[in-house]
């Protein structure tokens, strides 16, 4: 059976990369991957979307609208942008953090609330401050694995050796760092 | 070995595997990582050129002596480069060519959704489409073997779902090809009338060969499972089609698209009940089929614009998707691409977006982002190196006119100067043009992710190049009035602006600084530009009024205290290009060390 992940986010939040350890995990543990994204324009500041697809063997390397079993999204409003590729029983992993787009900056449109509140009522949804949690280990941008451990630990993956694989895909530098964050990310699920 | 590769990078392994000596790209959306790719393997020459012509044009001589080359570009460069190909299919090469053709079906990053497989049609020559990964790498050993045994280029066409999706593929190791023997044959290289006409029945015989192969080959077959219905496809389509239908319909799968395999066709349309065509951009198999009287369901049902993603297929044939929820739009906001923190397009929009009686034409580049709010400063953009001849013409026009009071600013950036900007340069010049022509040079090709181009400093295999100087360069076109600015001091983009709209005579500003996207300085510019992005802005909140005005800039490291009613900028992102800083009114902004 094949499984579907979308992860989304804004450019420049580390969607990519971690689309690209998950797919290489995937890959690593015997399953066919695929994954498709958008790049150009949307790096921009714009709204981006890694697709992730895994089974036996997937065809389509582009999720269909009611099709993702998981929806992670690193920033709160994108969960809401990309909430129609979600499965009925789908469920969110979504990092209660807000970012700014050139229309909030120059008062055009105002940053919405109760975003995670609307979508609470919609399905089954697991909030992780990511933001303040890659903050207390000292580098925001591990955001973006402290999410794919969320993502990692609700699509029951764990058993997988992720910590080689950041060591292999990842500077030397930052290794130690990311490991940590997928650890969090890992404990942040219940269960 | 097996690993996991977008589209692009899997052609960029099969062009090193399969013996390439030369190639050549100009960027473009979804087109550009196939080069950048290649570049990373020494044992071909990998170059940028100026535009997809010259790109086409060198792989082509490449090719003429013997060589095996590879041109890649998105599918609006092949209109740039058509001029070559056309001529290509009559004249023949001796070594394997092939031409990347990266279309975007629903236009993600693109002005038009044309479909180039018309090209192949049009042009007479051979067509691959693989439908993935591995197929993006394997299909290069086999459109060298056919460029070599018909002598023909072959258009390889791929979209941006093959570009940019990632499948497993199984890697080998690199086959050296040896260079064929090159002979002088003015029969058919030199293209005249008199060979032409010789080498055009050359083109037909050549055409039917294909035909007999197209039917008779392994990379167009049938698949049948239950033959109610019967699906005929090519490309990244294909998988969608499976993921919606399964095994519970029969397939004919293309791979090999020009010519179309009519007995196949014909074949498979007698096996199956119901025949669809599914295909993105236009009905390039649905037009073919039709015309051999064969009954089919193609454009009757399936969307004419936009990617046939299994959704979308799913919607098509049983009226409704997967879909169970609705996005609220009260909880969205925009989030529309814009200049990065440090753009030095900014300043520049940010002024023109000030002026009356202003028509500005645009380009194909970052700077096309100048249109969209907040800087609402561009009339129009049509295609690379369109801005100063679509602009020139319409100043003609308007000086026509009594009393006009329309002037005229024509804006584009470095390397779409160098693609075909420049000749529109000269028709400015050599047509006494009155038009203001504004050159962004930020030292790199931006909208792509940041190649390197003929002012750049490098070559596309990090090899020092030398540079060209725009001013030496614009003056050495005629043009009597230039000036060169640093567009992130406001004074200097004012003053140069008055000065060029007080001219009668066409004039150019070249506004240099460079992208922050830049990787790779080299001395002259490491001189030049070296404090760049080494700096803060930051907001004295005691000086702040509350204005706004800074914010105006659009800049993605400025936010505002609502409560507090004060201006805010990121030092995480912020690099001290201090735009917002030009626009304060108050002195509020201060620039300080990173």
């Amino acid at each position: 059976m094949t499984k579907s992940i979308i992860l989304v986010g804004v450019g420049g939040q580390g969607t990519i990369t971690a689309a690209k350890l998950l797919t290489i995990g995937l890959m690593e543990a015997g399953y066919d991957v695929k994954m498709s994204e958008i790049h150009g324009m949307s790096q921009r500041g714009g709204s981006v979307s890694s697709q992730v697809r895994y089974g036996e063997e997937v065809h389509s390397a582009v999720i269909e609208k009611g099709g993702a079993d998981i929806l992670v999204s690193f920033e709160k409003i994108e969960a809401m942008r990309y909430i129609s590729y979600l499965k009925e029983s789908g469920k969110i992993v979504v990092n209660d953090y807000e970012m700014d787009s050139v229309m909030t900056i120059i008062g055009a449109q105002d940053y919405p609330d109760g975003v995670l509140d609307e979508l609470e009522k919609m399905t089954d949804i697991l909030v992780i401050k990511a933001g303040e949690k890659a903050e207390e280990l000292g580098n925001l941008k591990v955001m973006n694995i402290i999410l794919l451990g969320a993502l990692i630990k609700s699509m029951e993956l764990d058993n997988i050796d992720w910590n080689s694989i950041i060591e292999k895909n990842i500077k030397p530098a930052f290794v130690d760092i990311n490991k940590k964050a997928l650890t969090i990310g890992m404990e942040s699920v219940a269960g | 070995m097996k690993k996991l590769m977008t589209g692009n990078e899997a052609i960029a392994r099969g062009v090193y595997e399969y013996g390439t000596h030369f190639a050549s790209a100009y960027p473009g959306t979804p087109s550009t990582e196939i080069l950048e790719n290649i570049s990373q393997y020494k044992e071909v020459i990998a170059e940028w050129a100026p535009n997809e012509k010259v790109a086409l044009e060198s792989v082509a001589g490449a090719a003429f002596v013997g060589g095996r080359a590879l041109a890649a570009m998105k599918h609006v460069g092949v209109n740039v480069a058509a001029d070559a190909l056309f001529t290509l299919s009559y004249c023949g090469v001796l070594g394997g060519m092939i031409l990347v053709s990266a279309d975007e079906p629903g236009m993600h990053s693109s002005q038009n959704e044309q479909d180039n497989r018309n090209y192949a049609k049009f042009a007479k020559i051979p067509m691959f489409e693989p439908a993935d990964s591995q197929e993006a790498k394997a299909f290069i050993k086999d459109a060298y073997e056919i460029s070599e045994k018909y002598g023909t280029p072959v258009l390889y066409r791929i979209t941006t779902r093959i570009s940019h999706s990632k499948g497993i593929v199984e890697l080998g190791e690199r086959e050296e090809v040896e260079i064929k023997e090159y002979a002088k044959n003015i029969k058919r290289m030199v293209s005249v009338p008199s060979t032409a006409r010789s080498n055009r029945h050359i083109v037909e015989k050549r055409t039917k060969e294909l035909l007999e192969l197209s039917n008779d080959c392994k990379w167009n077959y049938p698949i049948y499972n239950d033959k109610k219905i019967g699906v005929i496809t090519s490309g990244s389509v294909f998988e969608y089609a499976k993921e919606v239908f399964g095994d519970t319909v029969s397939y004919l799968k293309l791979g090999f698209t020009n010519p179309l395999p009519t007995t196949l066709i014909e074949d498979f349309a007698k096996e199956v009940e119901t025949l669809y065509i599914i295909e993105e951009n236009d009905p390039y198999i649905e037009e073919h089929v039709k015309a051999l009287g064969i009954d089919c369901i193609g454009r009757d049902i399936f969307p004419y614009t936009g990617e046939l993603t299994p959704d979308v297929i799913r919607k098509s044939v049983y009226g409704k998707d997967k879909q169970v929820f609705e996005e609220n739009p009260d909880k969205l906001i925009m989030r529309p691409p814009t200049y990065c923190s440090g753009c030095p397009h900014r300043a520049v929009f940010v002024e023109l977006g000030k002026r009356k009686n202003t028509i500005i034409a645009g380009d194909i580049g970052c700077y096309a982002l100048g249109f969209a709010p907040p800087y609402n400063a561009m009339d129009w953009v049509l295609c690379m190196g369109s801005s100063f001849s679509t602009g020139h013409g319409a100043q003609k026009v308007l000086n026509l006119k009594k009393d006009n009071d329309k002037r005229l600013v024509s804006v584009l950036g470095d390397s779409t100067f160098f693609h075909t900007g420049i000749n529109s340069l000269l028709d400015v010049v050599y047509n006494n043009s009155n038009t203001i022509n504004l050159i962004l040079d930020n030292r790199i090709t931006a909208m792509t992710g940041g190649q390197d181009n003929p002012g750049s400093g490098f070559s596309a295999q990090g090899e020092i190049a030398d540079v060209v100087d725009f001013e030496t360069l614009v003056r050495g076109c005629g043009i009597k009035h230039v000036k060169v600015i640093n567009p992130n001091i406001k004074a200097e983009v004012v003053e140069a602006l008055n000065w060029a709209y007080t001219l009668d005579e066409p004039s150019v500003i070249i506004t240099q600084w460079p992208c922050v996207l830049k990787r790779k300085y080299n001395d002259d510019d490491k001189s030049k530009f070296g404090e760049a992005f080494k700096t803060n802005c930051k907001v004295i909140e005691d000086k702040c009024i509350g204005c706004k005005l800074c914010l105006k800039t659009g800049c993605p490291s400025l936010g505002f205290k609502k409560d507090e009613k004060k201006a805010t900028i990121n030092k995480n992102t912020c690099v001290g290009c201090g735009v917002c800083k030009g626009e304060c009114p108050v002195g509020a902004i201060v620039k300080e060390e990173r």
